[in-house]
């Protein structure tokens, strides 16, 4: 009998767990951004955003979150990160399209944590830029302690990173390297031309490659005997691109090269989903607008490089206004920690206005990615991705105080704070027993021969 | 001149050049592995097999008897993972512009003729692939890591080219005899694969160059045999599949070995593994404890590094080191307990470690048993390379491959007295040769 009692006890207790899925907060400054802001409550259940408003009723069971006055915004969304991967460029070809970050996440990174601290809930994870044609990209939620393939960010549209350039015509020097002196290990291309000649190779083959399946696929249909042809993985992606299922994201600088990558895609019948750091997109901000392209931009980091010198920190307002889908992107671990400040200098710089600002780092990224029915504003049925701010995100005194992922805290400013101490012990006694371990060793084994010693 | 040939027959035995005596073990404790261990027991030993082994079985007339009193009688350790008994290969030679991955192929892959003299340029160019190369035509019994790993109880391994991505197939040897010719008890134990980098200028230069080349070689051999099949079956017609050697080396492989250390990498690995839908094992494996029920609910099989990751010795002793190595460095020998306890089948491999058995006594230290630790260097590895009819236990009609120990295999020293190959006794040189341990305060 008592069995079976506690056995009910243990079930209500199962349910109370269920129920505790929900979550409100109150009493917070609420910036929607696709919305006025107001001042509210948000009810959160099962991971999405269950009901907002003035006045809520707080479910029985609810865990409360009380805001005290604090802003709460939508998960910031990093256009352009490297972070999270055990590798970014695979530079040895000019068209490495076979290659995806997926196969390298690392959730361990703790560039991942110090991200979500600074608001980021979803990250945009690109191959580097040292090709014309470089490998595929993974959107991840920022769901620290999870695994690689639950980072993942579910049911986001595949994408893949182009570069113009500089960095893609890099060929390598005759003079060092291993195979000095020769011109064999030299890559091509050595020009913008040769970058643009490069894309169009790559996107000629790959046209060949899906006449050649379609050719099978005929044949095979008809009932005759063929050999299929040879699944390319480098091929493979690009005729995803010549059917518009996947994204193309371009690394980009100056304006000729993006009016050449335009005349490239609609040559080949293809869109460019996104130009990233496009430092000259405001001298072109029609003819991207025209083509249908976003933009995701640097707020005022210029002149590290030639193609760098042009920039303004007006762009991202001049191509917003000229009807640019734009976003501000961080493609650094340091800046995606403090996006809400880079989209703030957008109102300083070009006057947006406040909630311009906020949409330049959520819901245009979101759009950008195709995620904004999932994420990037607060509204009822979306994902709850929050970030609770002690100020307004807009000024640089703002700090976040809590991030949300699906509804999950994943980082708590207190709770962190709290646990600093204990980790610190934590680390010492590990030390202590390393030290120890050794020193036992040692004595059991003498020390170590002078042979084994490397020479300093 | 007669003298000499006295001289030389003497020395045969030892040797292992003529047929081996006939030896019987008496009166020792005998851990069979495969059954239940005997107190008292006799082993005999008859053209290098296990031709009896009981309680109560009488020493043959004709044998060489060791009183075992005092002595224990284990299946001779099997190290599941190395290139033992392949001499370690001269620098690659000058047009070794791969990179880290150690050139071409050390153990004579050759690059592909239309590519001679330049870096590779995509999967097409096959860099850094040798699967063709069989360690079984590579091994030599004189090698110098052969009697050193034999002295310490070992009596099989399983070696593997080095060297590149694909660097060859395994074979399971016998740790005596000159050549291939007498160590080799199978040569084809599975392909081994590294994540090795060609460098900046040639393919693969990352990672994900590694792994996609990985992908597209499997993809490619799945075609190269489909399309053979096809082709065989009537050739009028069709075009000829251009023969590779790299996809036959690929489909001779039973298994393929692949590398996980971290947590992480384990997850990945798994994944990728079953993506690619060929029979794979994992090793290296020290971060094996956080992942024990990850491989567990994967089925994998595990082979664990016995060199467990230890700081620089000549490091700054001001350094701190991050968490994330503090923690592997301890929690590494913690990797074979885990793996037993969430039922994962995995065999230990010494990855040149400077004390096996120190190693050894630090994951059981770490709560791995003793009849676990012996089981993973013996019956495990013989079972998943496919020779547990051969050795791993000892058992009547299986290969003569036994350890005889005085007292206890997983002591603190433990002295082995005699290993026996194929039935011929080596006896390692006694403990007191080693220098004495200086005790500094």
């Amino acid at each position: 009998m008592s069995k079976i009692y506690s056995s009910f006890l243990l079930a209500l207790a199962a349910a109370g767990t269920l129920r505790a899925q929900v979550i409100v907060i109150q009493n917070a400054n609420i910036l929607p951004v696709t919305k006025p802001g107001f001042k509210g409550s948000v009810v959160i259940e099962n991971g999405k955003i269950k009901e907002m408003g003035e006045k809520v009723v707080v479910p029985a069971g609810a865990q409360v979150i009380e805001a005290n006055g604090q802003y709460l915004m939508p998960g910031i969304i990093d256009c352009h990160s490297h972070i999270a991967a055990d590798a970014i460029n695979e530079g040895s070809v000019s068209v490495s399209s076979m290659v995806g970050i997926e196969d390298v996440l690392n959730p361990t990174d703790i560039s991942i944590y110090r991200g979500l601290a600074g608001g980021v809930t979803s990250s945009n994870i690109l191959h580097g830029s040292a090709n014309a044609i470089g490998g595929k990209c993974t959107l991840i939620k920022m769901r620290w302690g999870k695994s690689a393939s639950e980072m993942v960010f579910e049911g986001a549209k595949p994408s893949i990173k182009f570069a113009l350039g500089e960095n893609p015509k890099r060929r390598g020097s005759a003079g060092s390297g291993p195979l000095q002196g020769s011109a064999g290990n030299l890559r091509y291309p050595a020009t913008r031309m040769g970058v643009e000649d490069v894309i169009r190779q790559a996107f000629n083959d790959a046209k060949i490659y899906q006449a050649k399946w379609q050719e099978y696929n005929a044949k095979t249909a008809k009932g005759e005997v063929a050999i299929p042809p040879r699944r390319d993985l480098k091929l493979e992606p690009l005729v995803e691109v010549l059917e518009s299922k996947r994204f193309v994201h371009a690394h980009s600088y100056r304006a000729d090269e993006i009016l050449m990558l335009l005349r490239v895609a609609d040559d080949y019948g293809f869109k460019i989903r996104t130009l990233q750091h496009v430092l000259e997109g405001y001298k072109v901000a029609k003819e991207i607008a025209a083509h249908g392209a976003g933009a995701s931009t640097f707020s005022d980091w210029w002149a590290y490089k030639v193609e760098a010198f042009d920039a303004i920190p007006y762009n991202a307002a001049i191509l917003t206004k000229k009807g640019v889908l734009t976003s501000i992107n961080s493609d650094s671990a340091d800046v995606t920690r403090r996006l809400n400040t880079e989209a703030a200098k957008a109102v300083k710089y070009g006057g947006l206005t406040e909630t311009e600002a906020l949409a330049l780092i959520t819901i245009n990224p979101a759009k950008q990615l195709a995620v904004e029915s999932r994420v990037g504003s607060i509204e009822v049925g979306k994902d709850a991705d929050l970030v609770l701010y002690d100020k307004h995100p807009l000024s640089s005194y703002a700090v976040a105080q809590k991030v949300l992922v699906d509804g999950n805290v994943y980082f708590d400013r207190m709770k962190d704070i709290e646990e600093r101490g204990k980790k610190e012990l934590v680390k010492k006694q590990m030390i202590d027993r390393a030290k120890e371990q050794e020193r036992l060793q040692q004595k059991k084994m003498g020390p170590p021969p002078a042979g084994a010693r490397r020479p300093a | 001149m007669r003298g000499l040939v006295t001289f030389v027959f003497a020395l045969t035995p030892i040797l292992g050049q003529a047929p081996p005596p006939v030896v019987a073990i008496r009166n020792a404790r005998i851990v069979t592995v495969s059954g239940p261990a005997m107190a008292k027991g006799t082993v005999v030993v008859r053209n290098g097999l296990i031709t009896e082994v009981g309680e109560n079985v009488p020493a043959p007339a004709d044998a060489w008897v060791v009183d075992g009193e005092g002595l224990t009688v284990y299946p001779g350790l099997v190290d599941a993972m190395g290139s033992i008994g392949i001499p370690e290969a001269a620098p690659a030679a000058a047009g070794g512009f791969s990179g880290g991955g150690g050139g071409r192929n050390a153990a004579g892959a050759l690059p592909a003729p239309n590519q001679a003299g330049l870096p590779a340029r995509g999967p097409e160019d096959r860099p850094l692939t040798s699967t063709w190369v069989r360690a079984a035509d590579l091994v030599r019994g004189n090698e110098r890591r052969v009697e050193a790993l034999r002295n310490s109880g070992f009596t099989s391994a399983v070696s593997f080219p080095t060297g590149g991505i694909f660097t060859g197939q395994g074979a399971v040897i016998n740790l005596a005899g000159e050549n291939s010719s007498r160590m080799v008890l199978d040569n084809s134990a599975g392909q081994f694969v590294t994540l090795a980098r060609g460098g900046f200028t040639a393919f693969p230069g990352s990672l994900m160059g590694t792994l996609a080349y990985i992908r597209q070689v499997f993809l490619d051999a799945d075609h190269y045999k489909k399309a053979k099949e096809l082709y065989a079956k009537a050739p009028q017609g069709l075009e000829r599949p251009a023969y590779d050697r790299a996809l036959e080396g690929v489909l001779e492989s039973k298994r393929f070995l692949m590398p996980a250390v971290r947590g992480y990498e384990i997850d990945r690995m798994i994944r990728f593994a079953k993506e690619m839908g060929v029979p794979t094992m994992f090793y290296g494996l020290h971060e094996g404890y956080k992942a024990a029920p990850l491989l567990a609910k994967s089925g994998s099989t595990a082979l664990v590094s016995l060199k467990w990751p230890e700081g620089a010795r000549d490091r700054d002793p001001d350094d701190v080191d991050s968490m994330k190595d503090l923690e592997l460095r301890e929690n590494a020998p913690s990797t074979p307990a885990a793996l037993a306890k969430a039922g994962v089948k995995f065999a230990l491999y010494s990855d040149g470690s400077e004390s096996v058995s120190r190693n050894i006594r630090r994951a059981i230290q770490k709560g791995l048993s003793t009849d676990d630790a012996l089981r993973a260097l013996t019956l495990t590895p013989a079972e998943i390379y496919g020779v547990a009819d051969r050795i791993g236990s000892i058992e009547k009609g299986k290969i003569a491959n036994l350890v005889v120990v005085k007292g206890d295999l997983f002591a603190e020293r433990p002295q082995i007295q005699h290993v026996f190959v194929d039935g011929v006794r080596y006896d390692p040189p006694p403990p007191a040769a080693a220098a004495k341990p200086e005790v500094t305060q």
